[in-house]
């Protein structure tokens, strides 16, 4: 039998009645990491990695939410339910779920490259694997973590050397902090917009280890200009950008791979760095759980599926409302 | 090609324009002359003849990554470039080797194009070897054309101005010459591009004309026209001509004909060239070709001038029939001396007794309209769309013949007529490529055709039409269109009738050609209509009123 359907409220799993990532509000939800587009408020009941309580409760406040850690196996209505390390931000989790020795893993958003702020991707064995394919296309092979975490460095430092401010648009939950882990701060002082503090505090409650930052009404004008300020590319237009003067702008995203998305953006720089599994990694990661069945959500869907087909694996696709932020 | 490759980064890298130009100069004081030759012969859009065919590089491509071919082409209508593509899905590594810029092009690059298929695959790849994923592309964009890296032709030209000290206008005429595709770059030609002294390039190409100087469209709003003669009153008017805008140069008694894309059409008007032997050498007129019966007060429609141009063998019947005339509207080489420098008065003087001393029923001059303030520009450019022209032109008295859509040299506005509108279906889509790779951005409009009292209505595409939106609703529309897709054929997705959209356009013909019958002259998008409901769109008879 099938563990996990599609219905009008989100991916579902019929024996045991709960929903994992719903789009619209249902009595019992598990959820896969505190992205916008897969937590939403206004279910009766969370289940949850407990890595992701802290960022949860700074995105939404007061939940009805249950923790549980990355292994640790519960039962419901007879579906034993576990969560597993997606590597995708802190907190982000696989879900397993068993029942009359049939495994189901729905994988959540997930990448296998290192990232100092979260638990890394772990594969999990099982039948049925529901994957995300955001970046599913060849073209997106993501370079090495490392070197792109020096351009950034090497960039900002040009910048400062020259009196320019550096601006980084990132995603702030996630994306945000993957960047400060990795930023050099002996370059200058790193600045960060408003929507980014309350998440950098969850992170450091979880243990996270993250560089000082200072508000930008902290900061003088001739130290904005060897500083690096970190904004969501919402920030992009808003008046708080006036704040600074000569400014190099650059994006980091795996979109950036493509110089129609920079040139779209406008921006200098296009950092490639994803939160996401590039076409590579998602193949190996489906490999890896040896499932004999695949079903792609959001991204690139029919590529994948195509792809996995005629490589001799059953592969189809479940229509959902996720993808719909930054990636 | 390793310092080619970084200044490609460098450009890659920056939005500024001051930037960029601070850049080029830095590679220039450092380039050898023919490495320089090419770098900006190809960063000013210059173009070889096709090295390879497409379908070459496509398969090379897929031999090389392993992918089948429907993958590569969901990967190519993602990225929206053919040499990007390429160049993402090769194997990457890291560049290892330095090869001069003129000897990796002409030795390596050029014979591509006399090699078999065999030879081909193994030049290629050891064009390819040894460098990253960013130079190669850099190699592929040679190949498939079209290098353009976010540098226009006129940053080039600035940066050449810069580094050779010259003026802006005078680097521009060269690089006309320069970019020419009948002659490659070379040592000797660069060194002749930044020569301190003029002759050497008109010794090689005597027939260059002048780059073309444009009008800055006039803004919409209410105000602006009204603001024009509050600033000023020293405005000269003309009407817009809707014709083919040309350069005659007459020099060393021989006659160039030149379009403003910079191609030579002496061939196409005949009547005009046997016209401009008349006129004394040294001379360079610019204006506007039209086809006008003699006994006519207006000129005859742009679709007239269309045939005309289409036309490879002239015969005297096809001539007659339809005859064209050169409206000439400025000087721009008197007496064999460069005038661009003086003002629009003085040129416009010199222009008139040019005329007058040789007269001849095809070359015309331009007529100033008397218009003396904004209401005035207003009651004459509602007269346009009757006496066939596109609007007017206000130019300064005082502008100087500058470079391009530029306002350095002085102000020339164009006013053009309201453009006819409908509201449209948007009924099938297509990606669009560049700056707006992968978003659907290439629409087919449609309208509705009643088939008769008892069959039901139908849309029927009129115009295909991709500018005017914002980012931001292109970004919408794009999600829209994803989620109502009813087949794919390709690249093109059919998409349920549900947007409507306020199509411009600047004039409507007859055409057998399309299953509407009529062709619409620069269609463009206007406005997204969201409080339009599909049904309400306009029909294929009120489309045909306007003809």
């Amino acid at each position: 039998m099938d563990l996990v359907t599609r219905r009008p409220e989100g991916l579902y799993c019929p024996p045991g009645d709960f929903y994992i990532d719903p789009w619209r509000a249902v009595s019992r939800a598990i959820i896969t990491h505190a992205h916008a587009d897969h937590a939403r408020a206004g279910h009766d009941h969370y289940l949850v990695s407990a890595a992701s309580e802290h960022v949860l409760r700074a995105r939404f406040g007061q939940l009805p939410m249950q923790t549980i850690e990355y292994g640790e196996s519960i039962n419901h209505h007879g579906v034993q339910v576990s969560l597993h390390p997606a590597g995708h931000v802190l907190g982000s989790a696989q879900v397993r779920l068993a029942y009359k020795g049939e495994v189901w893993v729905a994988s959540g958003d997930y990448k296998l490259a290192p990232d100092p702020t979260c638990t890394p991707f772990e594969p999990i064995t099982c039948d049925t694997f529901i994957t995300e394919s955001t970046f599913g296309l060849p073209v997106y092979r993501w370079p090495d973590e490392a070197t792109v975490m020096q351009s950034i460095n090497h960039w900002w430092a040009q910048n400062a050397s020259q009196g320019v401010s550096s601006l980084l648009y990132a995603y702030a939950f996630g994306k945000g902090q993957r960047l400060l882990a990795g930023l050099d701060p002996s370059i200058g002082p790193i600045i960060t917009h408003g929507s980014l503090d309350a998440l950098n505090l969850a992170y450091q409650a979880s243990g996270v280890a993250l560089p000082d930052t200072s508000r930008v009404t902290d900061i003088s004008d001739a130290d904005k200009k060897k500083a690096l300020i970190l904004a969501p590319p919402s920030a992009g237009s808003s008046p708080w950008m006036k704040r600074f003067g000569d400014t190099s702008h650059a994006m980091v995203s795996g979109w950036m791979q493509i110089r129609g998305a920079r040139r779209r953006r406008g921006v200098d720089r296009g950092f490639v760095l994803s939160d996401h599994a590039d076409w590579p990694a998602l193949l190996s990661a489906i490999d890896a759980t040896g499932a004999s069945r695949v079903i792609v959500t959001h991204g690139n869907a029919a590529s994948l599926i195509r792809w996995l087909n005629e490589s001799g694996r059953l592969a189809q696709a479940f229509e959902t409302e996720y993808g719909e932020i930054e990636s | 090609m390793k310092a080619f490759a970084a200044l490609y980064q460098a450009l890659d890298r920056t939005t500024s324009s001051r930037k960029k130009i601070a850049a080029i100069v830095a590679y220039l004081n450092t380039a050898a002359p023919e490495d320089a030759a090419w770098a900006v012969y190809f960063l000013a859009g210059g173009k070889i003849k096709r090295l390879l065919p497409t379908a070459f590089l496509r398969a090379y491509a897929l031999r090389q990554s392993g992918l089948p071919p429907w993958l590569f082409e969901e990967c190519y209508e993602t990225v929206g470039d053919l040499a990007e593509t390429i160049a993402l899905l090769l194997p990457n590594t890291e560049t290892v080797r330095d090869t001069p810029l003129n000897e990796w092009i002409t030795e390596g690059l050029l014979p591509l194009q006399s090699l078999g298929e065999e030879g081909r695959t193994h030049e290629l790849d050891r064009l390819l070897e040894g460098w990253d994923s960013d130079s190669r592309f850099i190699c592929l964009k040679f190949i498939t054309g079209g290098f353009r890296v976010g540098v226009s032709r006129l940053t080039v030209t600035r940066a050449l101005a810069e580094h050779t000290d010259l003026a802006v206008t005078q680097m521009a005429q060269r690089m006309v010459g320069y970019l020419n595709n009948r002659h490659h770059p070379s040592a000797t030609r660069y060194q002749a591009l930044v020569a301190d002294r003029d002759e050497d390039l008109k010794a090689i190409e005597p027939g260059q004309p002048y780059p073309f100087f444009l009008a800055q469209p006039l803004s919409q709003q209410a105000d602006a026209l009204a603001d024009l003669w509050v600033q000023s009153d020293q405005w000269q008017v003309e009407w817009k001509w809707d014709g083919i805008r040309a350069q005659i140069v007459c020099r060393h008694g021989q006659v160039w004909l030149w379009s403003r894309g910079e191609e030579l059409i002496s061939e196409q008007f005949p009547e005009l060239c046997e016209m401009a032997q008349g006129l004394p050498s040294g001379t360079v007129l610019d204006g506007e070709i039209l086809v006008w019966h003699s006994e006519q007060p207006i000129p005859a429609s742009f679709a007239s001038l269309q045939k005309r141009l289409g036309r490879k063998r002239l015969s005297e019947a096809f001539k007659r029939e339809y005859p064209a005339v050169f409206m000439a509207y400025d000087l721009l080489e008197h007496e064999g001396l460069d005038c661009r420098e003086q003002p629009l008065q003085l040129r416009r003087q010199r222009l008139v007794d040019v005329l007058v001393i040789h007269p001849d029923a095809r070359l015309k001059l331009s007529p100033v309209v008397e218009v003396t303030g904004a209401e005035q520009a207003r009651l004459q450019q509602a007269k346009a769309r009757q006496a066939r022209v596109e609007g007017l032109m206000i130019k300064a008295l005082s502008s100087r013949y500058g470079v391009g859509r530029t306002r350095q040299a002085g102000l020339w506005f164009k006013y053009k007529l309201e453009p006819l509108t409908i509201d449209a279906v948007l009924i099938y889509a297509q990606r669009g490529h560049g700056r707006r790779a992968s978003l659907y951005t290439d629409y087919t409009l449609a309208v509705w055709d009643d088939a008769g009292p008892d069959a039901p209505r139908t849309l029927v595409p009129v115009a295909k039409a991709y500018s005017g939106l914002t980012d931001k609703e292109i970004k919408q529309i794009d999600g829209i269109l994803r989620k109502s897709t009813i087949e794919s054929f390709g690249p093109v997705k059919r998409v349920e009738p549900t947007l409507v959209f306020e199509l411009g356009f600047e004039g409507i013909l007859p055409s057998p050609r399309h299953k509407s019958g009529v062709a619409l002259r620069f269609p463009r998008l206007l406005r997204w209509r969201i409080d339009k409901p599909v049904e309400e769109a306009d029909s294929l008879d009120t489309l045909k009123a306007l003809l």
